[in-house]
């Protein structure tokens, strides 16, 4: 029973091992993107990707049939929901680093953006993980997109007669 | 621009500078990763063990009070000088 129950531990230990070596990359990257951090300064970013990670490999061995990969980026991307809920407005907390590709925006246009684009998650799902009605994703998924590529800054008039354009 | 360029200009801004993974990232996620194991095989444990505890003791508790069988009866007059 011992036996089995360690040779059990260091096949679970070998799997998660691999699956952190091909995974954690593109985890960090995307969760860098959330937390709108520095590529090469990113303590929040990592924090929420070892939490993210540590629930995957505790539910390891549950996980039969379900990818562990789809686990950890809902896992993280509720996690990231609920803390920006909570700071939201809190002082200076979770302030945008300026080097980050995302800091122009708010932390839910983040989180929208990251999953439809970066992560190539369907409207419908991320719609269904965020707990948001689907028009929605879809609104806050063009504005974050408008803003993004003209910053408020720049030539803003111009957004709006291509969003007329193209829909 | 249509909706397709803008997404992947997007795209393109967010994948540029991907950050490097630490080399400690792995062992704190394992450090975490088997204490909430290890948390959540003894909460089972607990839990287990207070069910069987809770049917042994129902166990016990029935078989000394016997609440099926019909208490002798306590209003009828004890039956004297017949």
């Amino acid at each position: 029973m011992r036996q089995r129950q360690a040779s059990q531990g260091a096949r679970r230990a070998r799997e998660f091992e691999a699956f952190v070596a091909g995974a954690a990359g593109r985890l960090l990257h995307a969760a860098t993107l959330l937390t709108a951090e520095a590529p090469d300064d990113n303590p929040r970013a990592r924090r929420l990707l070892t939490l993210a990670l540590a629930h995957t490999y505790a539910r390891w061995h549950r996980l039969r049939g379900e990818d562990p990969y789809d686990h950890t980026r809902q896992y993280l991307a509720t996690r990231f929901a609920r803390a920006a809920w909570h700071q939201y407005g809190g002082l200076g907390r979770a302030r945008p680093h300026p080097d980050s590709a995302l800091a122009v925006l708010a932390p839910q246009e983040r989180l929208i953006l990251v999953l439809r684009l970066y992560e190539g998650v369907a409207e419908a799902q991320t719609a269904a993980l965020l707990g948001l009605p689907t028009e929605r994703v879809r609104t806050i998924c063009d504005r974050a997109t408008a803003t993004l590529l003209h910053p408020p800054r720049g030539p803003a008039p111009a957004v709006v007669p291509t969003k007329v354009v193209s829909s | 621009m249509n909706r397709a360029e803008r997404e992947a200009a997007v795209r393109r801004v967010m994948e540029e500078t991907p950050p490097s993974v630490p080399p400690e990232l792995y062992p704190e996620v394992m450090r975490r990763g088997g204490r909430m194991l290890r948390r959540r095989t003894a909460a089972r444990r607990l839990l287990w063990l207070l069910l069987c505890a809770a049917a042994v003791a129902f166990f016990v508790w029935a078989m000394v009070a016997r609440p099926w069988v019909e208490p002798p009866s306590e209003t009828t007059p004890p039956l004297t000088g017949w």
